[in-house]
C-alpha cells in the first residue's frame, strides 16, 4: 500500500515537473490545445448533429406509424381463371379478420374508410375536412394516435355500439374549437352530433397519404358506415412484428386475397403496397452512411491537429535535449524520459479534448433548449430535423477513443526520439 | 573499486575514426582523490563518461565493484549512474525549471526513495553544501558558486560510492573557485571517492593519485 502510494506520488512530482517545463513553450502549446480543441468541437458537433438528425427523421417516420404496410386495392393485371383483365379489386372490413387469422406475422391490423369535404360544426365556427372510419383498436399504437391526457382513442365498445364519437387530429381541433378543452364537447358533422373522445397528441409526421393526421377526424367504422353506406374500404393497414420477414408477409397477403377475390398470387397489380418498413431499412442505412463520413471528416481534423502536436513535441525534444541528458545523466531510464513525452503529448491532447468536448457540449445543449423546434413542413421541418443534436454516450466514447489514439500516436514518437537521445552529445548541447 | 584494464574508446564517425582512449589502465580505491589532466583533447572527459557508465568502452575490461560492465544493459546501467555514481560538471547542467530543492530531489525521485525520507534527505544535504537558506530558488537566480553546490549536493544526494566531477571550478571566479575546490577537500575528508578532471593546483596537491593524459593515453600516474 505504501509502495503504491510512494509510486503514486513520485509520479505525480515528476508530473507536476513535466507541466513546469512545458509552461516554457506556453504560447506554441496553447496553439496546439486550441487545434485539438477545434478537432475535438468539430467530430462531436459532427456526430451529434448525424446522430440527431438520424433521430429526427426516425421519429418523423414514426408519425406514419410503426412497422406498417398499407395495402391499396387495385386492378387485376392479367386474366385469371377466366376472369378478364382489368377488374377492380375492392377490400370489405372482414378482410382484416381473414388476414389476421392466416398470417401470423401480422400483429395489428385495421381497415380504412374516408370521406372528404365533410363540414364540421362547434358553435358558430365551420371547417370543412375529411372523416376517417377505421375497423379496429390497436390502430392508435400502429398509426400513432395517441390521444393527449384526458382524453382516450376510439374503443371496442364504440365500435360495438356505432357510438358517435370522434377523435380530432391536433390542427383540426384547434382550427374548429380553438383552446377550449375539447374532449367531451360535442361537434356537428354534416349535422351528426358526435362527442369529442379525444385530441391527437401533437406528432411530426414524414411520410402521409390523403393529408397529415393532425388535420383529420376518426371516427369507428361502424358508426361510419352507417352514416356514409360505404360498402368498400379506402385501404387496409397491417402492422408486422417481424420487421425483416415484411417481404414475406406481403407475399402472404397477395396470396390470401388472391384466393378470396381470384387474381393470379403473382399479379402485381391487383394490389399496392406501401411497406414503410423497407423505407426505414433504407433511411437507416442511408444515415448510417451519414454518420461514418461526418465522423472521418471530424476524425481527419483531429489528426491534423495531432500532427500539430507531433511537432510540437518533436520541436521540445529537440530543445530539451540537455536536460533529457541530465535527467540520464543522474539515472533517469529510457522508459522514464519516454513516458514523459507520452505523458506531455496526453496531456496536451486530453486538455484540448476537454475544452472541445465542453464546447461542443454547451452548444448542443443551447441548440436543444433554446432553438424552437419548429412545426409542420417545409422550412419548419428542417428546423426541427436540426434541432435535436444528440450528444450521445456513442458519440462522447467515438471522441475520446480517437482522440486517445492521437495523443498516443502524437506523443509516442517524439518520446521515441527524446529516449534515444545519447546523454554525451545532450550534455553538452548548447 | 574501479578496475580498468587496456581500455579503448573509439568514435565511428563515418569515413574517420577518432580513437578517443588507446588502452588505459587505471585503479581506483575507496577514499581515493584522483585527480585526471592532460590537454584538451586527451581523453579526458571520454575517461569520466566511461567510469560514470554513460558510455560504454570499445574494448577492454571495466570491472566496477568486482563486475564487469559490459553485461550491463540500458536500465542497469541508469541504476548505477543513479546509486553509485554522481556527477559534477563544468557548466553545472541543473535543470533551469527546478528549484534548489527539487534539482537535488530528481534523483532520490528516480531510485523511488519514500516523500519522507526524500525531504530529510535533500535537506540535510543542501545544509551540507551550505545552502539551506536558497533550497526554493531557481538555477537563475543563484549564483555561479551556489550552482555548483547545488550540483554537488545533487551529486551527493544518493550516498553514492564515487563523485566524478569535471572542471568543477573552470566556469567559476578564482574565490568561488577556491571555496568550491575547499568544499570538495572537505567531502574527501569525510571518506568520499573522488575523480576530477581539473588543472588547479589545490586540487593537484592534495589528491593522492594524478593522472596525465595525452592522446589517449595515461603517461605518468604519480602515488604519493
Amino acid at each position: 500500500m505504501n509502495k503504491v502510494f510512494n509510486h503514486i506520488s513520485k509520479n505525480l512530482l515528476l508530473i507536476k515537473l513535466f507541466i513546469r517545463e512545458l509552461n516554457k513553450e506556453r504560447r506554441k502549446i496553447l496553439m496546439t490545445i486550441a487545434g485539438i480543441a477545434w478537432g475535438t468541437l468539430t467530430i462531436i458537433l459532427l456526430l451529434s448533429f448525424g446522430d440527431g438528425l438520424a433521430n429526427q427523421m426516425m421519429k418523423s417516420r414514426k408519425g406514419l406509424g410503426v412497422n406498417i404496410v398499407i395495402l391499396y386495392p387495385g386492378q387485376t393485371g392479367r386474366e385469371y381463371q377466366g376472369l378478364p383483365q382489368g377488374r377492380g379489386i375492392s377490400f370489405r372490413e372482414e378482410d382484416c379478420d381473414l388476414l389476421k387469422n392466416r398470417i401470423p406475422y401480422i400483429d395489428r391490423i385495421a381497415g380504412e374508410y374516408d370521406s372528404w369535404g365533410n363540414s364540421f360544426k362547434y358553435k358558430d365556427k365551420m371547417v370543412s375536412e375529411k372523416v376517417r372510419g377505421v375497423s379496429s383498436i390497436g390502430y392508435e399504437d400502429m398509426r400513432t394516435h395517441f390521444p393527449q391526457e384526458g382524453g382516450r382513442f376510439i374503443n371496442k365498445m364504440d365500435l360495438q355500439e356505432r357510438r358517435r364519437v370522434i377523435f380530432l387530429g391536433t390542427n383540426l381541433k384547434e382550427r374548429l374549437m380553438g383552446d377550449v378543452d375539447a374532449v367531451g364537447e360535442t361537434i356537428l358533422i354534416n349535422g351528426f352530433p358526435f362527442k369529442v373522445i379525444g385530441v391527437m397528441q401533437d406528432k411530426m409526421q414524414m411520410g402521409m397519404y390523403g393529408g397529415p393526421d393532425t388535420e383529420t377526424a376518426v371516427i369507428p367504422a361502424s358508426t361510419f358506415k352507417t352514416i356514409y353506406g360505404n360498402e368498400y374500404l379506402s385501404r387496409i393497414i397491417y402492422q408486422v412484428n417481424e420487421i425483416d420477414r415484411s417481404e414475406y408477409v406481403n407475399s402472404l397477403v397477395r396470396q390470401t386475397l388472391g384466393s378470396k377475390y381470384r387474381f393470379h398470387p403473382e399479379d402485381k397489380s391487383a394490389l399496392h403496397f406501401w411497406d414503410t418498413i423497407k423505407n426505414t431499412k433504407v433511411t437507416r442505412k442511408v444515415f448510417t452512411g451519414i454518420t461514418i463520413f461526418m465522423g472521418l471528416i471530424g476524425a481527419l481534423t483531429l489528426v491534423i491537429a495531432s500532427v500539430g502536436v507531433a511537432n510540437i513535441m518533436f520541436i521540445t525534444v529537440k530543445k530539451r535535449t540537455r536536460e533529457i541528458g541530465i535527467k540520464r545523466a543522474i539515472g533517469g531510464k529510457r522508459g522514464l524520459i519516454k513516458f514523459q513525452f507520452i505523458m506531455e503529448a496526453l496531456l496536451i491532447d486530453l486538455t484540448g479534448g476537454l475544452i472541445g468536448g465542453s464546447v461542443a457540449y454547451l452548444i448542443v445543449f443551447l441548440i436543444r433548449n433554446l432553438i424552437g423546434k419548429g412545426d409542420g413542413f417545409g422550412e419548419g421541418m428542417a428546423m426541427y430535423m436540426l434541432s435535436q443534436p444528440n450528444f450521445s454516450w456513442t458519440v462522447a466514447i467515438t471522441t475520446a477513443s480517437i482522440l486517445g489514439l492521437v495523443g498516443l500516436l502524437s506523443g509516442f514518437f517524439p518520446a521515441r526520439r527524446a529516449a534515444a537521445v545519447d546523454p554525451i552529445e545532450a550534455l553538452h548541447y548548447e | 573499486m574501479i578496475d580498468m584494464n587496456n581500455i579503448k574508446k573509439v568514435y565511428d564517425t563515418g569515413k574517420i575514426q577518432v580513437e578517443a582512449l588507446r588502452g588505459v589502465n587505471l585503479q581506483i580505491e575507496e577514499g581515493d582523490f584522483m585527480t585526471v589532466v592532460g590537454p584538451s583533447g586527451s581523453g579526458k572527459s571520454t575517461l569520466m563518461n566511461i567510469i560514470g557508465c554513460l558510455d560504454k568502452p570499445s574494448e577492454g575490461e571495466y570491472k566496477l565493484n568486482q563486475k564487469s560492465v559490459k553485461n550491463f544493459n540500458d536500465n542497469q546501467l541508469s541504476e548505477i549512474r543513479n546509486q553509485d555514481i554522481g556527477f559534477v560538471f563544468q557548466n553545472f547542467n541543473l535543470l533551469p525549471y527546478a528549484s534548489a530543492y527539487e534539482n537535488v530531489e530528481m534523483p532520490l525521485l528516480f531510485a523511488g526513495m519514500s516523500g519522507k525520507k526524500r525531504r530529510e534527505r535533500v535537506e540535510y544535504i543542501l545544509d551540507r553544501v551550505g545552502l539551506s537558506e536558497r533550497m526554493g530558488h531557481k538555477p537563475n537566480e543563484l549564483s555561479g558558486g551556489q550552482k555548483q553546490r547545488v550540483a554537488i549536493a545533487r551529486a551527493l544526494v544518493n550516498n553514492p560510492k564515487i563523485i566524478l566531477a569535471d572542471e568543477p571550478t573552470g566556469n567559476l571566479d578564482t574565490k568561488t573557485g577556491e571555496n568550491i575546490m575547499q568544499l570538495f577537500i572537505e567531502l574527501w575528508k569525510e571518506g568520499n571517492t573522488i575523480v576530477m578532471i581539473t588543472h588547479d593546483p589545490r586540487a593537484t596537491k592534495y589528491s593522492e593519485k594524478a593522472v596525465k593524459l595525452i592522446d589517449g593515453k595515461i603517461k605518468n600516474q604519480t602515488m604519493d
